[in-house]
């Protein structure tokens, strides 16, 4: 336990081309969770974002009236750092340095916004890095690698050569997400989808089709963590960070030290493997005690490879444990992104995950599982990222 | 963002690299202390914490570690050329390279295929004389 506990959720709609700003969006998600929560928004003393962020600290203490913030940080890369985002709020609550910690995520970057030129407004990666390059992209992009969907296919495609995982069982994934998301109200994509539309969706970068990709679209999540103890007297039924981890990893961007240092996989060693031990060993529990698994998916294809390096099955039976229907809701042994994932619900880098995690084990999620107690929340495994285990208090 | 994109390093390491194959050599950074590979360029070797470096020419053979076939949206530069394929090559040495497979039929693709590096000249810069020299590989 680490004496932290999620006490509020708050999201905006998801939809493309909101036509807000950022801080807009994060403003409105921010009073959501803290509403939630019963929390007044002037009680956040501390605020966690992604290092990707674009809505500055200090614009959300003086938009929000924060009298006093006592503790900032952020993580590294994207979706990486999803569940790291509570994993440091966690540590600033354990520690004493803050009461009452927001963890949010803001985006406007949908299609109409996607070709900004601000290194951190997402869009195209080409429209952000020049024709002049001076960092790891060098060695990319001048042959024609530049998108995270297309460093992901290599990424895939050594899994399936190692492991005989196929592409359909990405799509599979795709299909149980799509399904989940079709129960969802909060989703955009309502629509389930059958394995033949995910064949015949076009492919972005083989083996990766486009219903394997993260939506692109506008919207903002937050969650509010207190003190077990305090959360405990709010609004809603207190949600405890049992234990947290984060790991440093080549990322997907640098595909020569990804391959050389550590893998997306068991060949070599890699940081979710070892994390993943500390993060049960410290809850005192084992991944079958786990009843939902919250995978941040910026493509499909990571959701096998974080079962297999989380323990969730054997190394390369990632594939064969989506095609058994275990991800699926409701029969599965271990839903998956029970709220639809980047594919169905959002993408909002993977934040949405962290409310669906805590619906879980309220009792209040669409797709719920009866009577979770543990929900495992895992951020983007090719990044240097991180994961949480969250209990019911009950 | 249009026309071809091409490395611009300030970087005195990849100077080195891109520097190596405007000469006509793929050469690879080396620890001088423990003969370590290394790439991308770095200040150290991550190994056994030497600073000290050297420029080692490689065999330019190795293997297929893994591939993809890029379809649209992608880089201006590529646009044209959609579907293209890209590789991930383990040289010999052991180190990782991104690149491309030239002559080899999209079903042809495959890990494991032995390749070598040829050396091509790829675009001349928008304001520079100088060709750009890509270590694409084909098939052997």
């Amino acid at each position: 336990m680490t004496g932290a506990a999620v006490a509020g959720i708050g999201q905006t709609r998801y939809a493309k081309n909101l036509g807000r700003s950022e801080v807009d969006l994060a403003v409105e998600a921010i009073r959501a969770a803290c509403a939630d929560a019963g929390l007044p928004v002037r009680a956040i003393d501390g605020v966690v974002s992604y290092h990707i962020e674009q809505v500055a600290e200090v614009t959300l203490q003086t938009t929000l009236g924060i009298p006093e913030l006592r503790f900032m940080a952020r993580t590294p890369s994207g979706g990486g750092g999803a569940a790291s985002l509570i994993g440091l709020a966690a540590i600033a609550i354990g520690s004493g340095t803050a009461q009452c910690v927001v963890a949010f995520r803001a985006r406007n970057r949908s299609k109409a916004a996607s070709y900004g030129t601000d290194p951190n407004q997402g869009g195209r990666p080409w429209a952000k890095s020049g024709n002049k390059l001076r960092d790891v992209r060098q060695y990319q992009h001048p042959f024609g690698v530049a998108s995270p969907a297309q460093e992901m296919a290599l990424i895939a495609r050594r899994h399936m050569h190692v492991y005989g995982t196929r592409a359909e069982h990405f799509g599979m994934q795709a299909v149980a997400q799509r399904k989940h998301a079709s129960q969802n109200p909060d989703a955009i994509m309502r629509e389930a989808i059958t394995l033949d539309d995910w064949a015949a969706s076009r492919p972005i970068a083989d083996p990766i089709r486009l219903f394997d990709c993260s939506l692109e679209n506008d919207g903002a999540t937050a969650v509010v963590i207190t003190s077990l103890e305090r959360a405990r007297d709010l609004a809603q039924p207190a949600v405890s960070v049992l234990s947290q981890v984060q790991y440093g990893a080549p990322i997907h961007t640098e595909l020569s030290t990804f391959f050389a240092t550590t893998a997306a996989f068991g060949e070599r060693d890699s940081g979710a493997i070892t994390a993943g031990r500390r993060l049960f060993d410290t809850a005192g529990v084992t991944s079958a005690d786990v009843d939902v698994a919250m995978i941040v998916d910026p493509f499909t294809c990571v959701v096998p490879l974080a079962l297999e390096q989380y323990g969730f099955c054997a190394m390369g039976e990632g594939g064969p444990f989506i095609e058994s229907g275990a991800t699926r809701w409701p029969d599965g042994a271990l839903p998956v992104n029970t709220h639809g994932g980047s594919n169905g619900e959002a993408f909002v880098h993977g934040v949405n995950h962290l409310p669906e995690a805590v619906r879980q084990l309220r009792g209040t999620a669409c797709n719920q599982v009866a009577g979770a107690q543990i929900v495992f929340v895992c951020g983007a495994i090719s990044d240097p990222s991180g994961a949480v285990l969250l209990g019911a208090d009950r | 963002v249009s026309g071809p994109v091409r490395p611009d390093p300030t970087d005195r390491d990849d100077v080195q690299f891109w520097a190596a194959l405007q000469n006509g050599t793929l050469s690879i950074q080396q620890c001088a202390s423990c003969a370590t590979l290394r790439h991308p360029p770095r200040p150290q070797c991550a190994r056994c914490g030497a600073t000290r470096h050297e420029w080692r020419p490689v065999s330019g053979a190795g293997e297929v570690w893994s591939f993809t076939v890029i379809y649209p949206p992608t880089l201006p530069a590529f646009a044209d050329r959609t579907p293209y394929n890209a590789v991930v090559v383990r040289l010999d040495e052991g180190v990782f390279l991104v690149s491309n497979l030239v002559e080899c039929p999209m079903h042809e693709l495959a890990v494991g295929l032995r390749v070598e590096v040829v050396l091509t000249r790829a675009v001349a810069g928008a304001d520079t004389d100088d060709d750009l020299v890509l270590p694409l590989f084909r098939r052997v």
